[in-house]
Order: C-alpha cells, then structure tokens, then sequence
C-alpha cells in the first residue's frame, strides 16, 4: 500500500512544484532589474526621447560635415537634416515596436511589416 | 563648492602622466573605472568560488545576473547570440557597477561622462559592424535596404536607414550619460535647498523638510535609473548584435 501511495505523493508534489515554478518563471528574469512588471515599459519610456535627439543629432552633424568636405554649404545641412529627422522619427517607432526592425525580418516585433515603414 | 552641483563631475589629476604631448594622466575618473573593474570581478570571483551546489545569498545573486543576461541575449539574438556573452555581461556589470557607485556619497560617476559612455558605445557599434562584415560581407549592407520597398523610394529609404544606423551610437551614450548627469545634478539641488533654507531659522527649517523628504525620494529613484540604465544598455546592446548575427532575413 505504501508503496502505491508513495509515487502518487510524489508525483503530485512534483506536479505542485512544477506549477510553482511555472508561476515564478516569469518574474525570474526580472529578479535583478527593480520593479518586474512595468520594467520593460519604462526602459522603453527612457528610450524614446534619446532616440529622437540621436537621429536629429547625426543628421544635422553628417550634414555639416559633408558640407564641410564638399563645399555645398547649405544644402547637404539641410537634406541631411531633414533625413536625420526622418531618421529620429523612425528610430522612435521602431523602439516604440510599431515598425519593422532593422533588414524587416521581425517575426516578433512589429509585424506591420514594410508597408508601415514610411 | 558645497552647494555647486557641478562640482561633483569634475576631472581631476591623481598622477600626471605626458606622453609625446598627450594627456594620459591617471585621473579620478580612470582611479573609479580601476575600482568598478575591480569590484565587479572581486564581487563575482569571490562570490562563486565557494561553488556551491546550493547557493548562498551572495552567490545567487551573481548566479541571476548572469542568468539575468543570457536569457536576455538569448532571447534578443539567439544562440548564435550566446558567443558575445562575455561582451555583453561584461559591459551590463561595469555599467552597473559603475551607476551603483555612483550612488555612495563623495564617489564620483563614471558614466556621467560622455566620453566613456561613448566610448562603450563605440565599441558596441565597433563589434556590430565588424562582425557583420566579416560574418557576411556585403551582405551585412543588405540591414539597409528593407525588403518590399518600390525602387523609387529605395534611395530614399537607405538613406534614413544608414542615419538611423549611425545614431544608434550617439542615442545608446547619450542616454545613460544624460540620465545619470541628470539625476545627480537634481539630487544635488534638491539637498542643497536642505542646508540653504535651514541656514534661514526655525521656518527655513520647517520648510526644508519638503526638499530633504525629495531628496530621499530621488535617491531611491536614482537607484532605480542606475539599475534600468545598466538592463536598457545590455538590452539594446543584444539587439543590435542581432542585427550584426542575423541582417536582414
């Protein structure tokens, strides 16, 4: 008898641990970042606004340095500008998750697919 | 000096050090980056050298930070993602490491630098870049140009994509440099308001109470940024080794 009721305690503990660890599986990751649940949503939150400046920033920098290069003083400033404003506008989507990554592979991420890119 | 709350980022020589016309001293900046390698590596050597098959406190918590990356890494870039662990776990504990102590009184920040903070985003960009071209030639180039796009917009498009590309080093300093000089300037003013009203009397003190009730507040925010600054580093780190491992599927 004891050793039918054995494996079947066994199994269900097992069974309860197994469920316990399920349900703290998720909130693992997470165990050194603070704050498990809006973590990701808040490092995205930080993200945005930085992503926008960089793209303006190395648009309006590579603009004047070709300028700089090449002689063609105001207008490779403002072509380069404006790209680094599309440039920061799609950096902003893209980690806001709503276009496409990088190469428009994103299985995952952002399936709006190409057709959302511009 | 006290209530200055510039002060706090200032470089200074602990041993001068010219070599052909160049500034190599060993400042207090590089004395701090010395001591975050120094603890990050004594903190995990020495916390894992017992081994035990049932970790301690201490010992678990270095086994989560590395379970903490890998899983990032691997869910970011894949397994094939895994052979830049060591990068990648390298830069999230310096980063941390560097952020935390940041946050002991009278430490100075390394990462409110933007030359160093740029200076690790270079290298992740660096190491992006490399690998891409030699992993797939020019066919790394291919990151550029989105599939499904008409040919007339083409131009266009590649274009954004490599201003895109190239601000991906800029963003990644910029963002932890301006976080953390941001929050230790704030917490600066808000404490100096402390001393500067209670110098007023028995009101200015009643009425510090506000700032000093901020400042413990902001501290406990910074801790908080320091440790988010250091996972959204990691995080964007992974992925755009991803896009060096993996270009355009």
């Amino acid at each position: 008898m004891a050793s039918q009721e054995e494996p079947d305690d066994l199994d269900k503990r097992r069974r309860d641990l197994e469920a316990a660890l399920a349900a703290r599986r998720p909130a693992e990751p997470g165990g050194e970042g603070p704050g498990t649940g809006g973590k990701g949503d808040f490092a995205n939150a930080l993200r945005l606004s930085s992503e926008f400046i960089a793209g303006v920033l190395v648009g309006a920098g590579l603009g004047w340095f070709i300028d700089r290069i090449a002689g063609t003083s105001p207008w490779g400033l403002i072509i380069f500008l404006l790209l680094g404003f599309g440039a920061g506008i799609l950096n902003v989507l893209r980690s806001a998750g709503l276009v496409a990554e990088f190469g428009s592979k994103a299985p995952k991420k952002g399936d709006t697919g190409p057709q959302g890119k511009n | 000096m006290a209530t200055d709350p510039i002060h706090q980022f200032q470089i200074s020589r602990l041993i001068p050090i010219e070599i052909g016309g160049l500034d190599f001293s060993f400042t207090n900046a590089s004395a701090f980056m010395v001591a975050t390698v120094v603890a990050a590596g004594a903190f995990l050597y020495l916390t894992t050298s017992s081994r035990g098959l049932v970790p301690g406190r201490l010992q678990s918590v270095s086994e989560m930070s590395y379970e903490f990356i890998a899983s990032m890494l691997r869910d970011a870039a894949g397994s094939h993602g895994m052979r830049f662990f060591p990068f990648v776990f390298s830069l999230f504990m310096f980063v941390l490491v560097a952020n935390l102590f940041g946050m002991v009184p009278y430490f100075f920040t390394v990462t409110s630098h933007i030359i160093v903070t740029f200076a690790l985003a270079l290298l992740v960009i660096g190491t992006v870049i490399v690998y891409g071209f030699w992993k797939h030639g020019f066919g790394f180039l291919r990151l550029f140009v989105p599939q499904g796009v008409p040919a007339v917009l083409i131009p266009l498009v590649v274009a954004i994509e490599v201003v895109s590309f190239l601000s991906r080093p800029i963003s990644l300093s910029v963002r932890l440099f301006a976080n953390m000089l941001a929050g230790h300037i704030t917490l600066k003013v808000f404490a100096g308001f402390v001393t500067s009203l209670s110098a007023l009397g028995v009101a200015g003190v009643a009425g510090a109470v506000l700032p000093l009730a901020m400042t413990v507040a902001l501290t406990g925010l910074e801790f908080l940024v320091a440790f988010l600054q250091a996972y959204v580093f990691a995080v964007l780190t992974c992925m755009y080794l991803n896009d060096a491992i993996h270009p355009g599927h």
